[in-house]
Formats: C-alpha cells, structure tokens, sequence
C-alpha cells in the first residue's frame, strides 16, 4: 500500500479529498483553570485563583494561561517562548502531573473539573509558575555536559558509524525543561540528588563512541547524590515531554558504573 | 543602578551570540546578555539542516553553493559575502562535529546529508544533498552543543536579562576633504534583570547584537513568542539604519491556523503539496523541481491555489501535504518530530492522512547592517567601532531577498564565529568609550510610564490588531493598497500604545511590563518594515507587489537602508528616511529566477 508511487500513479495516494476537507465550525467549550499564585513581593502566603475561560479546538493549556495573562489578570506569570514542545520553558504540575503546557490539549483534560495548574514541586518558587532554575542546572553543569576528545583531531568529521550515534540518540533529545527532575520524590525530600536531567545528559555523552571522559563522569555520578538516589520509580520517564526512556537511561549509567569500576 | 564593565558584551544566546561567546570567551572578558535562558533560544527549533559543500555523499563545492545563494536571494545578494559563507560552511559544519554534535551518519561513519530546497549540483542542473543534519532536531543540537561548549569554556551568562538600550556617542570627525561626519561609536548597553526589575549597565569596548527574528510582527508564525525584533529595534532607535526590512520569508508548511513549522526536510524526503482537487499544483508553477522550489515562490503558488478557489478545509483556507506515500519506517527515521506536532497539534495522522499547511512567516532576511566581518554599519560604508551583529538579527546580506533553506543556521555559525573573534580582537586593543551621561534616563523614564499608565489600552489588543494587519495586508501578496491600509493600522497603534496600562506592578519577574516593551519593538519594525515595502516597487524574491510583479533590476537591484530621522517625511511617513545601497556583485549577472 505505501510503495512509493511514480508520477502518473499517484492518486492521490490515501488521502480521501473529501474527508480531509473536514467541515463545521471549531468547537468552542468553557475551561476553568485553578493555578497556584505566589508573588512574596506582596504576600508569604500562596493562594489559588480561578477563571472560566472560552477556548477552541486545538487550545492548549498555555493559551488558556495567555488568555487569562492576557485578557483578565497581566500579573499571572510564567514562562514560555516557542509555544510547542522544544525549548522547554513552560514545564508545570498541570492536574498533578509534569507537563509542558504548550503541549497538552485541553480537549485531551476532564473539563467537567477545574484544571488544576502549579509550579514544579523541588525548586523554589519565585512567582507564580516560575521556579529558581539554577540548582538544576547546577547539577547539569556537574556532570560535564560537554565532549571530551583527547586524540588530535582529523582535517574531517570524527569517524561514527550509524549504530554508534543510534546509541545515544535518545537521551540527545533532551531540551532541560526539568520535567523529570521536578517530578522525582527522591529530588523533592534531598535537594543533593542530581536527579535524572543531570544523568540523561551524562548518559548523552558516556554512550557517545567519540567521548573520552566517561570515566570521569561515572565517577561524578557514583557519588552518594549520584545515581543510586534513584529508586526507579518511573515518574521521570511518564513526565519527559519528549518521550526519553529517563529510567532506561539510568539505568544504562548505573550498569556502565558498576562494570567500569569492579 | 549597578555597573559592571567587559570587554566585549554579547547580546542573546542562541546559535549566533553562543558561537560568538565561545571564540571570544576564550580571548576576551566576556559576558553573554539574554532575555531567555540559551537553551530556551529559539534556535532550538530549526529543523530541517545546515547545509555545507563537503561532498560526503555526491559531487558538490562551495562555488554551487555560493551561486544557489545568490540565485535563491534573487539576486540581492552581496555576492562577496555568500562566497565567505559558503567557503567557510565546510569549517563550520567540522566545527561543530567536533564539539560534539552528534550528526546524522552515512554508512561509512561520515556527516550524512540529503537535499533542501534551492541546492542544486552544478548552478541548477538537479537537486543535490547538501544538508547536513540530526533527523530533524538540528537547530536543537546546534544549541544543545554550543551551550555545551559554553559551559566547558566557562562562558559568563547573564540569564533572563533584557537589553532594552543601546548605548553610543557620536564624535564629529573632519574627512580629508575638509568635510565632517558624525562617527558613532559603542559605549555599552542598559539592561533590565527580569527577576527583580532592576536596571543594570554594561560598559563594554564590543558589543555584540545576536537577538534573532521579529516573527511576532505577524499572526501565523513559525517564530517564539519572544521573536519580537529587539536588536533592530534597539540599533534604529539608536541611529543605525536597518537594511532590506520589506523582505520576510514565508515559510510554505505552517500548520495550517497555527504557525507551526514543519520542515522542509518532509519535501526533501518526498511529501507532496495538493490542493483540494489532489492535484499536485507545485508541477504548474515550477515544472522542474516542483515542490522543491525556493520558499517564496512555493509559497506563493500556495496562496494562489487558496485564492483561486482550490483551497482544503471549511473554510478552503489551506492545502495539503502529503506524506502517505512515504513507508511509515522511513518517516520515523528521518522526520520523526514534525510528523508528532501534526499528531499533537491537528490530531492528523501522517502516515495516512494529509497534514493542512499553511504559508507562516518565518524568517527576517533585513535587519542590521553588517560587512563580512559582522562590523556594524552606520550608513553604506561607515562602521561602527565596536558594534557587531550576527544572525538573523543582522544583515549581510547573504540571503537577498530569499533565505535559501539551511543557510540560516549556517549563517549564524559562520558569522556568529566572525563576530566572536573580532569584537574580542578589536578589545584588545580599543579603549573603554566613557558611558554617556544619565544612560539610564530613557530605560527608566519608558517603564515608569508604563508602572504609572492609566490609559486604559492592552497590550495584547494591540499586538493581536498588529499581527492581524500584518497578516492581512503584508504578507505573501502585496500592494499599495494592502501597504497604505497596514500603515494607517500602525500610525493608529502607535498613538495608542501610549495609552498602554499594565497590571502587574510588581518588580519580579514582571513579564506584563517587558510584553509591553516588547510590543514597542514590533511597532517600530512593523512601521520600517511596511515603509520599505511601498518604496519597493517591484517583486522580488520574498516581496511580492501585486501592482509590480516583474523583478526591476533597473530601478531596484539595490538594498534598501531605513533610517530613522525625525526631520524626514517620505510618502506620508513621517520619521522614516528611505535610502538604498548597491549590492555587491562578484561573478554572477542577475539571471531570470527560474526553477
Ligand atoms: C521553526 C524553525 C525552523 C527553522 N529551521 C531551520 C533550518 O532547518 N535550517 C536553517 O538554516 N534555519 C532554520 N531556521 C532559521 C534559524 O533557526 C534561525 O534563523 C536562527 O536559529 C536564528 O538564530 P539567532 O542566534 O540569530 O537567534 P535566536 O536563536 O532566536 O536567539 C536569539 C537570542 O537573543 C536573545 N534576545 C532577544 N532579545 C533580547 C533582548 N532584548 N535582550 C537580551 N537578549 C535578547 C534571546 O534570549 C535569544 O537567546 C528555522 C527557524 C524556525 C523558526
Ligand atoms: S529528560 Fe525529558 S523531562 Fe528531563 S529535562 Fe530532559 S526533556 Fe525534560
Ligand atoms: S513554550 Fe517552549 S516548550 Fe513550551
């Protein structure tokens, strides 16, 4: 059925012209949103605020947010840029769970309940849904996120069979939105624990055939706040909004730990 | 007011402002400005490549490329700088290898590469792969790598510090001929720390503007909501003129009602465009590479079907990509994130369904004025000493009036590199310029405004009427008409963006005062950009005028330069100065763009 099709004999390939000429209007339904206001400039205290808002279609929770920002409330405040899904700014507990909110529809939420939105749990608040970021890329910066090459380097590309980058591919896709991090009990009762950003990046670089310092970064991560904090709990992996095996991954460092040091 | 003093000062933190800060980090005390945290930059989105001549995979070199360049920007083009870019890509791409970004890989363990839109073997001949890529997560492994690389260097970062001045003085200087002119020269840049409002200056010997595009002039956009044209706005206010603003790219595959890119790579790959009859309608408009043809013209052909009736959808607003006929395992190979924001995004599934798309704007070819060596410059020839700017930000010109797929981020490795190495060259040896007096005065007067407004006007009223006009009037079709309708929307925002009143009155983090900042922004480049369409009567690459649609070498095979002068009135426009620069040409005669 999907042999590429020449020229002449492509008609229209499975696309029925009908159907994908949809029809109707957008839907429009009521949210109601509960977000989790903190703002010490004015208040110790959090509170929770709540709006009714009219959306559509294809809405996602970040535009239920500008639309209050925008529309109702200026002072509600969080952080966001690309609007969908790769620069990893707009991570938050939305209906208890780690999101982007760029990325989660509200079409896919039970709006027959107000949607529950707060920041991440583990790193302090600042305002609102903006926590202090810097503690988690603290600990990204501990494992050496970089490449270490000690051979003289060729006129041309380093040598890497396809097989080679496929081993690492996975945790490349890492955009350090702390999803996973914030989600980890281990990293919410000790603030020590590099939690599982940290190690995703170093995974990114021990698998890699061209990196001469996986030694080194295993060593960093068999540290006491390294990777046996973990307790597989999976909460990273269901939290990463770009599909990492984060456990996976720990666990791929954990072996690498215990075979490289016995 | 807290001063600090570098030597070279770097404005953003996406592809071109990191690869600055990791040549001049390592020669020069160097601090790194950025309103976002660098791996939020809006360069993690590029998608599709960045292409170079290195021949992995079939016969290529940099000359094909330089004139694929040339021809793809219609010729406008300054032709000594895309030869440096392409020359230079090969670098740049072995560059980043070895910094560690995990390129896709031929069989033989060399950079993969495969085919994009204008690249041709042998100046037009057929198709040739050129695009260097990871699956379709480049820009994302560019920016993932180069912040990697700040950190092993120790690069010094200022996060989610705004730029919201510019700082120069002018010192008349006499030429030989006994004549004198105002020479311009870089003091150091106002900031605002956006956790807690307060304002920060940064003397600087070189200061280094790479903040990136202004998509957020338009409604359907493929660009971040912090895309809001901060650099140029900053250099006009500042007295530099802004080169070839009218020329936007308008990328085909938007998804259609939302802006969202999906790469070109899905055309290069075999995804085809239809219409609402099936037809495959790129096969009418540019018979040879047919869904392959440079952006502005696909495009186009694109809104023309809408136009004429042959749209899909309720509204017969958008057409069709199709995709169905690719093996579902080859699409997941090699396309495997854009195919998931059709999935999340529309619901539509593309191993089966067609994906709606869209022309969304997606890239400034204008801004600021640069020679190869990413000097600012203040009129044709004139540099700036110790102004640089590099990426989409500046000007060149390497993409004329048409950026050719995968030379962007090209472009901002190529010329981020050149900015880094001589703005921390030029401090070694320049003096620190004494900053100017009360440099504060016109940050905090703006925002004390705004803390104190009680006009009564929103920002995102105004935005979304911007954005509406923009893409009403200004977009793949224009015409004096379509123009003078924006401008009179514009002079009209402008009068209310006076009356802007924000709610938030807090210090920290208050995101509602910089919005409305930045729609200050958009409202100057939005005016420049719409000035510089009516002087342009012709079409030319991205700048299409219904009333001009021949290209005319005769009168406009120029750049134009927009000034900004209070004394000045051109066509009603009162404050803009409308000029032009020749372009630069150095082996090809302009040629009829055929495809
Ligand atoms: C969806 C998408 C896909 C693309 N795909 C490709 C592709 O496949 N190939 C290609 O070649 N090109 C592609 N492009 C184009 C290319 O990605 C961009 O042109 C390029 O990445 C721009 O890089 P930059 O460094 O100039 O700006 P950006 O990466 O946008 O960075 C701008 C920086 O400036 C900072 N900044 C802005 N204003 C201020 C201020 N006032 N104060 C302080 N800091 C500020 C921001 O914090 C940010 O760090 C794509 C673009 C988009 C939108
Ligand atoms: S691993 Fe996933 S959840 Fe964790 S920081 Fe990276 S992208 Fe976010
Ligand atoms: S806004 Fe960029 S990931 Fe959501």
């Amino acid at each position: 059925m999907s042999t590429p099709t020449k020229e002449a004999a492509e008609p229209a390939s499975k696309i029925d012209m009908k159907e994908s000429g949809g029809g109707g209007e957008v839907p429009s339904f009521d949210v109601t949103l509960q977000v989790r206001r903190y703002d010490p400039e004015f208040s110790d205290e959090a509170r929770w605020d709540e709006w009714t808002v009219t959306m559509y279609g294809t809405d996602r929770v970040l535009d239920a947010l500008h639309k209050v920002k925008w529309e109702i409330d200026g002072s509600l405040t969080f952080r966001r840029s690309c609007a969908h899904g790769v620069c990893g700014s707009d991570a938050m507990r939305i209906n208890g769970r780690n999101r982007l909110a760029c990325k989660v529809l509200l079409k896919d939420l039970d709006l027959s309940k107000p949607v529950l939105v707060e920041p991440i749990k583990g790193l302090p608040v600042e305002k609102d849904l903006i926590v202090d970021m810097e503690p988690f890329f603290q600990s990204y910066r501990e494992i050496m996120p970089f490449m270490v090459n000690n051979s003289p380097a060729p006129t041309g590309e380093r040598i890497q069979s396809p097989e080679e980058r496929e081993r690492f591919d996975d945790t490349t896709k890492c955009i350090l939105c702390a999803a996973c991090t914030s989600s980890c009990p281990v990293f919410w009762t000790d603030g020590q624990y590099f939690g599982p950003a940290a190690i995703v990046n170093a995974h990114r670089f021990i698998f890699d055939s061209r990196d001469d310092a996986g030694d080194m970064r295993l060593e960093v991560l068999n540290d006491k706040e390294g990777v046996w904090r973990c307790r597989t709990t999976f909460n990273c992996t269901d939290a990463c909004p770009r599909g990492i095996e984060v456990t996976k991954a720990i666990q791929e460092v954990k072996r690498a730990v215990l075979s490289r040091s016995m | 007011m807290q001063v600090h003093k570098y030597d070279v000062v770097i404005v953003g933190a996406g592809g071109a402002g990191m690869r600055a800060a990791i040549e001049s980090g390592q020669r020069a005390h160097t601090a790194v400005l950025t309103k976002l945290y660098p791996t939020r930059s809006h360069t993690g989105a590029a998608q599709g490549g960045m292409c170079a001549a290195l021949a992995n995979v079939e016969e290529d070199n940099w000359e094909w490329h330089t004139f694929d360049t040339v021809k793809g920007g219609d010729y406008l083009v300054d032709q000594d700088a895309a030869e440096v870019m392409a020359k230079e890509a090969i670098d740049a791409v072995l560059d980043l290898e070895k910094m560690g970004l995990p390129f896709n890989r031929t069989p033989e363990g060399k950079i993969d590469q495969r085919r994009f839109g204008g690249h041709t073997r042998d100046h037009g001949k057929a198709a040739v792969r050129r695009a260097c890529y990871a699956a379709d997560r480049t820009g994302h492994m560019i920016l993932q790598t180069l912040y990697q690389n700040c950190v092993k260097h120790n690069v010094e970062f200022y996060n989610e510090y705004y730029v919201l001045d510019l700082l120069t003085v002018d010192e008349e200087v006499t030429r030989e001929d006994g004549t004198t002119y105002m020479q311009k020269k870089t003091a150091g840049v106002v900031s605002y720390d956006l956790a807690n409002g307060e304002i920060h200056v940064f003397q600087a010997k070189s200061v280094v503007f790479a903040t990136g595009g202004l998509g957020k002039i338009f409604k359907t956009t493929s660009n971040a909501h912090t895309l809001t044209a901060d650099g140029m706005a900053l250099a006009y206010r500042a007295g530099i003129p802004l080169e070839d603003m009218e020329f936007v790219q308008f990328h085909p595959t938007g998804l259609a009602g939302l802006g969202i890119l999906l790469s070109e790579a899905a055309r290069g790959e075999g995804a085809i465009l239809r219409n609402s009859e099936g037809e495959r309608f790129m096969e009418r408009y540019a018979p040879t590479i047919k869904d392959l043809a440079p952006r502005d013209i696909v495009a186009r052909s694109m809104a023309n079907e809408v136009r004429e009736g042959r749209g899909a959808g309720p509204n017969k607003g958008y057409v069709l990509l199709d995709l169905t006929h690719l093996e579902p395992a080859h699409i997941d190979a090699k396309l495997p994130d854009i195919t998931e924001f059709a999935r999340t995004y529309l619901g539509v599934e593309p191993y089966t369904e067609p994906v709606p798309v869209f022309p969304t704007c997606h890239y400034a070819m204008g801004g600021v004025p640069t020679n190869v060596n990413a000097e600012v410059l203040q009129d044709n020839d004139t540099v700036v000493p110790g102004l640089y700017a590099a990426g989409e930000v500046a000007c060149v010109s390497v993409h004329g009036s048409n950026r050719l797929g995968t030379n962007s981020l090209l472009d901002i490795n190529v010329f981020g590199k050149r900015a880094g190495l001589a703005a921390a060259e030029y401090a070694s040896t320049a003096e620190f310029v004494d900053i100017p007096e009360n440099p504060t005065a016109f940050t905090e007067n703006q925002l004390n405004a705004m803390r104190a407004s009680t006009g009564g006007e929103r920002t995102s009223t105004l935005r979304t009427e911007l954005q509406e006009t923009m893409d009403a009037n200004m977009q793949v079709f224009r015409s004096e008409e379509t123009i003078k309708e924006a401008l009179a929307v514009i002079a009209d925002l402008r009068l209310r963006y006076k009356n802007v009143q924000i709610q938030d009155k807090g210090k920290r983090f208050n995101l509602d005062l910089l919005e409305a900042v930045e729609l200050g922004f958009l409202l100057d480049m939005a005016e420049v950009m719409t000035v510089a369409a009516l002087h342009r009567k012709e079409s030319r690459g991205g700048h299409y005028r219904e009333d001009f649609p021949e290209r005319d070498d005769e009168n406009f095979m120029l750049h134009s330069m927009m000034y900004l002068d209070p004394e000045s009135s051109t066509d009603g426009t009162n404050g803009i100065r409308a000029d032009t620069k020749p372009v630069v040409f150095t082996r090809y005669e302009p040629m009829e763009r055929k495809y």
